[in-house]
């Protein structure tokens, strides 16, 4: 076929084609971009943006016309949707150009955006946090907790409590939180180490629910459904975010406003974020958390080499745990109010989607599924009763193509000389689970 | 006679209220390779993983190396000089050959493991070339050459394999049945075999023991159970495998 067609052929089929392209995209855009209406004087004035619209079917004139003559050649693009995401196997280096992209985003994204974003930014960094907890249990112990709202609750309520009876401060609640919901996390791991698979998942579920039962009804202590209100923001070092003397505007000599605050939170929840990252990665390497990817594997083979499976599974629980603690304990002063319904099992099922719809174990993988399905509620937010079911399509659409998750591939931790790549797509779903 | 590597006196497993095995002795001097064959469901496996602490023996007594593990949890039994290559193989099939092989070293307290990696390779090159490679896209043969070189990494003095030639080509069992008895020739490696092809296992074995029903009822050097016409009868049937 390629020999056959001329040049000439070649040019005039690939200008038909960027022609029809052009087309549609005219006809998409001409209402949409090329009429705008303004509020006018006696009601609203419509706008004619003519050459906006113009430049648009330029550009895909063009820029199919290139595709066509350059990229693909004369035939095909490839089948499907998925098929222009590069195979992890051919682009080994996608991931590490795709972190340090993301990272450096993460880090300037307060110099250039308003409130809104900002506030959205900490709100996807916590998700991401979460995440990467949960990451710890699901994905590299392989222990399926559909309970994990429990230490978050736990984390957000130690803080809450402590700074409520004895008015400590934040940031030495901050590793207590942690500690505490670490604590539950071992209380939760010795009832279920017999477990395994649906029965362990059934266990935690129940486990979440416990404890949001029982602040949802120790109205004494933990106020019951009215939750807890006035918990004390953060302050920077001591220093408050408030208008006054000492305040961190006085003290920095700057004028004061109120986003001091959320980009101070915005940079916590991202260091928060990334100490749970550097603690997973750093853990990966050492014999405990490989531990935890040989139990995933196969527990019966891990006991032959004479890992003991308690401690590895009370472990991954512990520090999972652990991480879900300090984030709750962030949540609760980002919101200065908590209550048993933000800990509700939803929670639990969004957190494990963005774990499993990431990549089991991968840690960008998480981190772009927190990206998607943060960022996409908030993206539907104005179809209001939609946004459920348009996030289930998406589910099902993303599960559907990319069967193991978005980064479905697994880094060696070791290796000899060259970093070989192990692609997901080489063996069959459900291996090493039996 | 030196004392025994690893003595089983006496030893009763249960599962739940059905008793697997009744009484049962065996004895394996260092040095020697040691065959278990018998039918499916005799309690072979059971018996490696009774001497294994999982289950744990109702009664009677393990002792190895001198020292009585019956009581000690499985995890602290595979920490000593025991290594096992269990059966099915069960290796890590989404970790690759060197990080599986790494795995055996790690627990062991191994922290120089060129020695055992130049060792495992040199039984078995094959591990060689594919040592980048996921350990669930192995072949069969493959993934049994990996799990015998996981256990070898812990500088193991006792070798426990269960049935090694499970779901082997007949020519990839002579392979592995050809490295064990060089690992016991060259290093003096003591070996525990549980199989059910008793001619090869026979062959190799220096004594072996034939389990029936949770007992043990025959007894007897390698090449002498072979010659024995109820062995042949029960185990050999069809003659050669």
């Amino acid at each position: 076929m390629v020999n056959a067609m001329g040049w000439g052929e070649r040019l005039q089929a690939a200008l038909k084609e960027a022609g029809i392209a052009a087309l549609i995209t005219f006809a998409l855009i001409c209402v949409i971009i090329g009429l705008k209406t303004d509020i006018g004087p006696d009601g609203l004035e419509i706008t004619q943006r003519w050459d906006l619209v113009a430049s648009g079917v330029a550009i895909v004139f063009v820029g199919r016309l290139l595709l066509r003559l350059v990229v693909w050649g004369p035939e095909g693009q490839g089948r499907g949707l998925f098929s222009s995401i590069p195979k992890a196997r051919e682009m080994p280096w996608l991931g590490k150009v795709l972190g340090v992209a993301l990272l450096a985003i993460a880090i300037t994204l307060p110099f250039y955006s308003g409130r809104y974003v900002v506030d959205l930014g900490i709100l996807v960094l916590t998700y991401v946090m979460l995440g990467w907890g949960l990451n710890i249990v699901v994905g590299l112990a392989g222990l399926l907790d559909l309970g994990y709202v429990a230490f978050y609750a736990v984390g957000a309520y130690s803080y809450a409590l402590l700074a409520h009876y004895f008015g400590w401060s934040f940031w030495l609640c901050l590793p207590l939180a942690g500690i505490l919901a670490g604590f539950w996390g071992i209380i939760l791991g010795f009832p279920v180490l017999r477990l395994r698979g649906d029965y362990l998942a059934i266990v935690t579920l129940a486990f979440g629910e416990i404890i949001r039962v029982v602040l949802l009804n120790w109205y004494q202590f933990t106020g019951g459904p009215d939750g807890i209100s006035g918990i004390p923001r953060p302050s920077f070092f001591g220093i408050p975010f408030s208008r006054g003397e000492d305040g961190f505007a006085a003290t920095f000599g700057l004028d004061f406003t109120s986003m001091h605050r959320i980009i101070f939170l915005y940079y916590l929840i991202l260091i928060l974020a990334l100490i749970t990252n550097a603690v997973t990665l750093r853990l990966r390497r050492l014999p405990l958390g490989r531990a935890w990817e040989a139990m995933r594997e196969d527990e019966i083979a891990c006991r032959s080499l004479g890992i003991s499976t308690t401690n590895t599974k009370l472990s991954a629980f512990a520090i999972g745990a652990m991480f879900g603690g300090i984030a709750g304990s962030f949540f609760a002063t980002r919101q200065g109010f908590i209550s048993p319904e933000s800990f509700v099992f939803m929670e639990s099922a969004l957190i494990l989607s963005i774990v499993v719809l990431g990549g089991l174990g991968s840690q960008i993988g998480v981190a772009i599924a927190a990206i998607v399905m943060i960022g996409g509620f908030e993206v539907f937010r104005e179809l209001e009763q939609y946004r459920m079911l348009i996030f289930g399509a998406l589910l099902v659409f993303i599960m559907v193509n990319r069967p193991r998750g978005l980064m479905a591939r697994r880094e060696p931790s070791i290796v000899l000389k060259e970093r070989k790549a192990i692609g997901a797509d080489l063996v069959a779903q459900g291996e090493g689970h039996r | 006679m030196s004392a025994p590597l690893l003595e089983v006196e006496g030893v009763h497993t249960f599962y739940g209220n059905i008793q697997a095995l009744k009484g049962v002795d065996v004895e394996v001097r260092a040095g020697e390779i040691i065959a278990l064959i018998g039918a499916n469901g005799a309690g072979k496996s059971t018996l490696m993983m009774t001497i294994c602490g999982s289950p744990s023996p109702r009664d009677g007594r393990i002792v190895f190396d001198g020292e009585d593990i019956t009581a000690l949890p499985t995890h602290e039994i595979m920490r000593k000089s025991i290594a096992q290559a269990p059966e099915g193989r069960r290796i890590f099939p989404r970790m690759t050959v060197l990080e599986n092989l790494q795995m055996g070293a790690e627990l062991a307290g191994v922290t120089d493991p060129e020695r055992e990696f130049d060792h495992v390779f040199e039984l078995f090159p094959r591990l060689k070339q594919r040592l980048g490679q996921r350990g669930g896209t192995l072949s069969g043969g493959e993934q049994q050459m990996l799990a015998i070189g996981r256990a070898l990494m812990s500088r193991p003095k006792l070798l426990l394999l269960d049935e090694p030639s499970l779901g082997l080509a007949p020519q990839l069992v002579r392979q592995i049945f050809d490295a064990i008895k060089k690992l016991n020739e060259d290093e003096g490696l003591t070996v525990f075999l549980v199989e059910q092809n008793a001619y090869h296992a026979l062959k190799l074995a220096h004594r072996g023991y034939v389990m029936v029903n949770g007992e043990i009822t025959m007894t007897g050097a390698g090449r002498e159970l072979l010659a024995k016409e109820e062995i042949r009868a029960a185990y050999l049937e069809g003659g050669r495998h």
